[in-house]
């Protein structure tokens, strides 16, 4: 069963892109930790410091749209960022955060209801966001998506299933 | 008044009819075909096949992802292709050893269609080369996959952890998503093109516009409409949010196809007379202008004449968009036998070798860089600030796709995107000018 997830919220607007989120100039790198170190830096006033002291990245609509970099993905989880949640998302994007292990929630009226700073709780296995006294729902997650974010992404999947074909792993 | 150039209706899908076998969709029959399931409908959850997997520059990511998941064996080397487009020629050791790392994986394993640094632009290469026929799926390490709708296939953009993951296994998992029509009526008028077109659409519709969902491109003018500009459409229609986009395949597909795809049988495609839309998009082109995306967005667009006289320090002829031959020659018929102005730098990059090579021959490369213009190798160059970067408070007009903060370079620059045409004009006079007053 996957853990909840809790934190304080940074708030985001509308359509920021993955350019960025992370410039082109560092997909030299894939280490999340390297990456974190120049997410939305070409925004200036104080990114990307500001935002290690927040766990839950909230925004508006089509948050991650243009390039289809997965390391938009792993920059905010080096940043330590445990969910992303906005109004809607580009398709690119909302794939490579399942994949890199990101959980990830379409809830329209979270943005509006909650100040930057606050404390929210996610429960991805049943659909609920918990923002002080406000209880929001989103569509439940389907097993297969969960259980991508359980193992901790697509790779580490791929990792699992490879060592039960080997003959490696459990079940061998 | 004048009457809006692009309005909208919805003509969903009857819930009286949701038992019935409908028609399907361009990207609905493909994805049904992918899928080995007889019919699909929008929402519906399929594992696909693809016929091919693009990677480029990010290539060396996917084999990293490999060797860490321990797997040594591939679905099928036939269906991977690999270019090295972004960042060629290596810039730094860091460069050559990851691309070292994507031409060692492509030996080892027998990637046929593997093209090194001299090649070009992913998607033009592979398209050139005979590798995207109509009906096909295809997906990569690239949002601008959408192009490959240009020929009548379901291009989109994935991750690199994805690639690899089709590339063992052969399959991802796919939303079938639903299609919006796009009816063109009319003809564009002189100095107005396919990117114009699209500029307009995105600024319109906006940058979430058509999120997931498919778009299919109808209009009278489409017969006459060269797959050059088709490949504008489709590409820009990324903008747009779009998950896919088509030009349904026809003559003038034919035509481009004969030839390329070395006996490689296709069957043709297109939506069923009675396929459903989610909604369907009227675009009257005869209203139409020259337009340009302003800083720091696609959407953010305006006629020409709004923004005719911002001075600019570069400009840049190159991209998926619009780097084509077509794209040369139109920016060549205004520059020819002209200078363009002494405080402009003008960087030429050409999409492919092979474009590269024909504006070689028919003399387009000589009165481009005659003009003042100077000549950079095949490849997505500028567009993702590999060389031609801009200082801080600088100003550049580019044909590219992409105008976002920080993205060529300073994130003190503004980036603008136009037309071939709208570029050579501005080129001439050293501020965003219309293109009419030179056609």
């Amino acid at each position: 069963m996957i853990e909840p997830v809790k934190g304080r919220i940074f708030k985001f607007g509308d359509n920021i892109n993955s350019d960025v989120i992370i410039p082109g100039r560092y997909l030299i790198y894939i280490d999340p930790e390297k990456l974190a170190e120049h997410a939305f830096e070409v925004l200036g006033d104080g990114y990307p410091d500001k935002l290690r002291d927040f766990q839950i990245l909230v925004a508006g609509r089509n948050f991650g749209c243009g390039s289809a970099r997965e390391q938009a993905a792993t920059a905010l989880i080096g940043l330590g960022f445990k969910a992303v949640v906005a109004k809607s998302f580009s398709r690119t994007f909302y794939r490579n955060a399942i994949n890199a292990g990101l959980p990830i929630v379409e809830c329209a009226d979270l943005v509006d209801a909650v100040s930057e700073g606050d404390e929210i709780h996610i429960d991805l296995a049943s659909g609920e966001i918990r923002a002080g006294d406000r209880r929001l729902t989103f569509p439940r997650i389907p097993d297969s998506v969960l259980e991508l974010l359980e193992v901790g992404g697509l790779a580490e999947y791929l990792k699992a299933r490879q060592l039960r074909n080997t003959g490696g792993g459990q079940g061998g | 008044m004048r009457r809006p150039v692009v309005s909208e209706s919805g003509t969903r899908r009857s819930i009286l009819l949701k038992s019935i076998p409908m028609g399907m969709t361009i990207a609905e029959k493909i994805l049904a075909r992918t899928s080995g399931e007889s019919s699909v409908v929008p929402g519906q959850i399929v594992d696909a096949y693809p016929d091919l997997v693009m990677s480029h520059t990010a290539t060396w990511r996917s084999v990293n992802v490999m060797e860490r998941v321990g797997a040594t064996e591939l679905y099928d080397p036939d269906r991977i292709a690999i270019v090295l487009d972004h960042i060629a020629p290596a810039k730094t050791e860091k460069n050559a050893w990851d691309q070292q790392k994507s031409r060692e994986f492509a030996r080892k394993f027998g990637i046929r269609k593997f093209y090194d640094i001299d090649a070009g632009i992913a998607h033009l290469v592979l398209m050139e080369a005979g590798h995207v026929a109509p009906g096909d799926l295809i997906v990569g390490t690239d949002s601008h996959c959408t192009i490959y709708g240009s020929l009548g296939a379901l291009g989109t953009g994935i991750g690199y952890t994805e690639v690899t993951s089709v590339w063992l296994t052969g399959k991802l998992w796919m939303k079938v998503p639903r299609t919006v029509r796009i009816e063109l009526t009319g003809a564009f008028p002189k100095g107005v093109f396919a990117k114009d077109l699209m500029l307009r659409l995105i600024g319109q519709l906006g940058a979430d516009g058509c999120t997931y969902e498919s778009v299919e491109f109808y209009g009278a003018l489409m017969a006459g409409l060269s797959v050059s500009e088709r490949m504008t459409i489709t590409n820009m229609a990324m903008e747009m949010g779009v998950k896919c986009a088509f030009v349904p395949p026809d003559r003038m597909t034919e035509d481009y196809l004969e030839g390329r795809l070395s006996g490689r049988e296709y069957a043709g495609i297109a939506a069923d007379p009675d396929a459903a839309y989610s909604r369907r998009i009227d675009v009257d082109l005869s209203s139409l202008e020259p337009m340009v995306a302003c800083p720091h967005e696609v959407q953010n667009t305006k006629p020409v004449g709004e923004v005719a006289g911002t001075r600019l320090d570069q400009v840049f002829l190159g991209s998926c968009a619009n780097a084509k031959y077509e794209d040369l020659v139109v920016a060549a018929s205004i520059l020819e036998g002209k200078k363009i102005h002494p405080d402009i730098r003008f960087i030429i990059t050409p999409g492919s070798k092979q474009i590269m090579l024909e504006a070689m021959k028919s003399g387009v490369l000589q009165t481009l860089i005659e003009s003042g213009g100077t000549l950079t190798n095949p490849g997505c160059g500028a567009c993702a600030g590999d060389g031609g970067v801009m200082a801080d408070g600088e100003v550049s007009l580019s044909t590219a796709n992409r105008n976002f903060l920080g993205r060529m370079g300073s994130s003190l620059a503004e980036i603008y995107l136009s037309s071939p045409a709208t570029l050579a004009a501005s080129a001439l006079r050293g501020v965003i000018s219309d293109p009419r007053e030179y056609l």
